[in-house]
């Protein structure tokens, strides 16, 4: 793309000389390292609830954010006005974490690679709001439609596109439009004077609005979601204690971006808090996994062209057939750590920092059949859907949600239970695993990560795997 | 931009808004100025300093409601501002209930709610840097055993939060933040542990000091190595009120408008009866002096007021918008929370337990053998049936004494359950954000573990 051409040249008249003069400021009391992030955010959102669209937003968020690297210290400033007096000061903001004389002078800015992961032509944005609003009005109806005992539907439509540009001090200059679109549905079930139950399904990508009309429709997220409400109608109590675990194949991939995903981001080994620090090399799982991140699968959720620092995303291989392999690195800690970046820096907007974050994290397909591995299990837990889940990085202990889980009972999946939430620790659970199915599924693309208060759009997979022990936080008594 | 001429652009806002075809429109700005200082290891490490300002809008044409926001406050994001709201008009549902309060709960309190300090504007960088820094040595100070951080900090924030309606409601007022934070990570033979303690008051000459809050947050760390991971058993459960605070968040989603209009909460539907033990009073209280749930009004313009929530165990109020209750035939409660996007929602003041008489140690010796809980982990509550499971960490309890350190189990049982069995209440209530709750004793969980 030529620079003049750009978005932000085109639409705020930035100039490349602009671009080195900004970075100039930055650097003007010393420092290894600068960049500008500008981001131009246009985001729509549409909601029903009762069958009535209650709620319908669109709106624009935009600036820069400038930054400062010396040594270990970073020095960061903000701005979301772009006008160059606004950069400038922000820039001077910025570059007192510096101290010393300036030492880069001038900056040749080139155009880096990138892929073309999502080669979007109208945006989902950029469509009209009466085909959107459709998307809400269709699963809701399909929600209701599943079976009458759906009393309550919510379904959120959200679509964002993100203009980016990154210009660096080491000679990086980078364009990305990046489309985002989700269809979320909530159903809310009930029998006669029983407990109300709620499901959940969505999904999207960085996909043309086309997507929710050939591929997965508002009915298919509606009935999903209606399905988990109604199946949780019969749910009796989980057990509690340890059991052996059955993950579904798709979202339960959620157990790797907690159990192994953060403590392998590399701004927690730099400083030596996480507990896989120095464990690079050893064996931190059964020799049937095998974990990537990768941020260049087409259309993905929480793939991108190049991370928020310019750099190309890749495929980075976290552990192979049960060793420790590498690390998600950003810049900063990627020169700390005399090593490559990996495509991992991410930030939440201008306002934010980057840091290593994950991209699209699963285990890759085994060999066994899934309904072989149920049929392993004489009594255990059988987990098809998750909400959240969360770590502790430094002692590596992380917890998943269950949304919607069975019991296993002689090899069969029975009964469903209530909700409940697995306990583990990162560095051990993986060793656990027994079976790994050949079913690897993605998950639909609803996944966003927070970490250190910021939120970034993720993707996550996993085949159908047997965890021979983890501990089931249920209530039913005794051990399970 | 002056503080004046922001309260007069949310009012022009409003005008054009009603020029361009609304019936009625509500407008929200806000503006900020944002620092942050991280030191690691004794050295400084991050700083982060900047402003911003945006504006929010909602109109109504009759029944039918749209809404925008924009960061860009220049003569062409406005007027994009204006018609982005009003052409949503065409797409959303005439809803009977929509639409802004009556002129006649419209207000504000008047007088000093001491959200604002100058103290906090005032400071100099060096002294917030040199807070972190002390903060963060006397974490490593504590113990030869700490011998990592993940860093000492330090922010401040100072804002101005304009509303204005259509309905004639025009308010404004500063607040002003600061924080100080440490994380130190401790480590005895295989076991490393981090923990972290944090204080933020809107003054800084409120706040905990620099060597008190490193030394809490060593102390928490300290105790949390060699963990053991117990046998599964159901036992009596203390929470610390850093995670009692967690329960009472729980009760305030199930006492949240909209799920009570869409019998979407355990509570639904409950009004008036006994959900709770006699011991137990939760209010929220938007009033209270300096607090962090504490506005003169909420983000509909409606006063901010005082709402007894359960009493004696006995469920009294949701919490309203005036949305929510019109749905439910009732009167807003002054609970309206909205960022610049989208509708007003609902939001809590200052959401407490009323505290008891007992402290925390009393309460622990009257545990023979049990789990107090000082961390929880995960997403496992479900506030549509009150299930509750989530990941913990934290000490037993031996014979009324704090024993040893547990972690890699859960704690699990029914919200429904959870409030009837609450056994004790401390007297320890502290006020350290909007949440607040003392150490309290629930009778019974299930603690899954090996």
């Amino acid at each position: 793309m030529q620079f003049s051409d750009s978005f932000f040249a085109h639409r705020f008249q930035i100039t490349r000389h602009d671009l080195e003069t900004h970075l100039a400021e930055a650097l003007s009391q010393g420092g290894d390292y600068a960049d500008l992030y500008f981001e131009y955010l246009a985001t729509s959102s549409i909601s029903i609830d009762e069958s009535m669209v209650k709620s319908a937003t669109q709106g624009v968020s935009m600036g820069v954010g400038v930054r400062v690297i010396s040594g270990e210290r970073t020095g960061y400033a903000y701005s979301d006005d772009l006008s160059p007096e606004k950069i400038k000061k922000a820039a001077r903001v910025a570059a007192c974490i510096a101290s010393g004389p300036s030492k880069i002078e001038t900056f040749d800015l080139n155009e880096g690679a990138k892929h073309n992961l999502y080669p979007v032509i109208i945006a989902p944005t950029e469509t009209a709001f009466a085909d959107r609003v459709e998307l809400v009005k269709r699963a809701d109806r399909a929600a209701r439609a599943y079976d009458p005992r759906v009393f309550q539907v919510q379904a959120s439509y959200v679509d964002n596109l993100r203009q980016v540009m990154v210009a660096t001090s080491d000679g990086t200059l980078s364009f990305d439009r990046q489309p985002l679109a989700r269809l979320s549905v909530f159903a809310t079930a009930r029998r006669d004077g029983g407990d109300p139950q709620r499901g959940h399904a969505g999904g999207g990508g960085r996909v043309e609005l086309d997507f929710f009309q050939t591929q997965k429709t508002p009915e298919y997220f509606a009935r999903e979601s209606a399905r988990e409400a109604i199946a949780m109608l019969d749910a009796v109590e989980a057990p509690a204690g340890e059991t052996t675990v059955v993950l579904g194949p798709g979202w339960p991939g959620v157990l790797l971006h907690e159990a192994v995903g953060h403590g392998l981001e590399a701004d927690f080994n730099r400083k030596g808090v996480s507990a896989f620090t120095g464990r690079i090399g050893q064996k931190v799982a059964s020799e049937l996994c095998t974990v990537v991140d990768d941020g260049t699968i087409a259309s993905r959720r929480g793939s991108l062209n190049v991370d928020d620092e310019g750099h190309a995303t890749q495929r980075n291989v976290l552990i192979e057939n049960g060793v420790l392999r590498g690390y998600l690195q950003d810049k900063l800690s990627s020169r700390l750590m005399g090593q490559e970046s990996t495509g991992s820096g991410r930030r939440e907007s201008y306002a934010h920092i980057p840091m290593p974050r994950m991209t699209n994290t699963y285990m890759l397909a085994g060999e066994s059949d899934p309904d072989e591995i149920v049929r392993s299990v004489p009594k255990g837990l059988y987990c098809a859907n998750f909400g959240g889940g969360q770590v502790d990085i430094t002692n590596g202990n992380f917890v998943f949600s269950a949304s919607e889980s069975y019991l296993i009972e002689d090899g069969k999946i029975t009964r469903p239970v209530r909700g409940a939430t697995l306990v583990g620790n990162g560095p051990e659970a993986l060793k656990y695993v027994s079976m790994v199915g050949h079913d690897l599924k993605l998950d639909e693309g609803i996944g966003i990560c927070g970490k250190g208060g910021q939120s970034v759009p993720v993707g996550l997979g996993i085949p159908t795997i047997k965890i021979d022990r983890m501990t089931v936080g249920g209530t039913a008594g005794g051990t399970a | 931009m002056s503080a004046n001429h922001l309260a007069e652009l949310a009012q022009d806002i409003v005008k054009r808004a009603l020029a361009g075809g609304a019936t009625d429109a509500e407008c929200t700005i806000s503006e900020g100025e944002e620092f942050g200082v991280n030191v690691r290891m004794r050295e400084l490490e991050k700083l982060i300093e900047a402003g911003s300002r945006g504006a929010g809008l909602r109109i109504l044409i009759g029944k039918n409601t749209g809404a925008s926001y924009t960061s860009d406050l220049s003569r062409e994001g406005i007027e994009l501002l204006v018609k982005s709201a009003i052409e949503l008009a065409d797409i959303t549902t005439e809803d009977p209930h929509a639409g802004l309060p009556e002129a006649s709960e419209l207000g504000a309190i008047e007088g000093d709610l001491g959200l604002y300090s100058a103290d906090v504007a005032d400071l100099e960088t060096t002294v917030k840097i040199d807070a972190a820094k002390r903060a963060e040595a006397a974490a490593l100070a504590t113990d030869p055993r700490i011998f990592n951080s993940e860093g000492g900090g330090f922010d401040t924030y100072t804002g101005r939060h304009i509303f204005a309606n259509s309905r004639g409601f025009a308010g404004e007022y500063r607040s002003s933040y600061c924080s100080i934070d440490a994380s130190p990570v401790a480590r005895e033979g295989e076991s490393m542990e981090r923990d972290h303690w944090g204080h933020a008051a809107r003054r800084f000459k409120d706040l905990e000091t620099p060597e008190y809050v490193g030394r809490m947050a060593a102390e928490r760390a300290l105790r949390r190595l060699n963990p053991v991971k117990v046998e599964t058993q159901k036992v009596p459960v203390v929470f610390e009120p850093r995670t009692a605070r967690t329960l009472l968040d729980s009760v305030y989603e199930a006492v949240h408008g909209m799920s009570i209009y869409r019998h979407e909460s355990f509570l639904a539907g409950k009004l008036g009866e006994k959900v709770a033990g006699e011991n137990v009073t939760i209010v929220d209280d938007g009033t209270i002096p300096g607090l962090f749930g504490t506005s003169p009004f909420d983000d509909e313009g409606v006063r901010s007021r005082r709402t007894s929530v359960i009493e004696r165990g006995v469920l009294k109020n949701y919490l309203l918008n005036t949305y929510a209750a019109r749905k439910l035939g009732m009167k807003t409660t002054g609970n309206a929370s909205r960022g610049l996007t989208g509708n007003a929602g609902i939001g809590h003041g200052n959401f407490y337990l009323e505290k008891g008489v007992q402290t925390p140690e009393q309460i622990v010796a009257g545990v023979g053998n049990g789990f107090y809980v000082t961390q929880l982990m995960g997403f496992g509550v479900n506030i549509v049936t009150g299930d509750y499971s989530q990941g913990a960490s934290g000490l037993w309890i031996r014979n009324g004494e704090l024993a040893f350190a547990v972690s890699e189990v859960t704690i699990a049982g029914n919200l429904k359950e959870m409030l009837m069995g609450i056994e004790a209440i401390g007297a320890d209530l502290e006020f350290r954000g909007s949440l607040a709750a003392p150490t309290i004793k629930i009778g019974e969980m299930t603690v899954a573990g090996k």
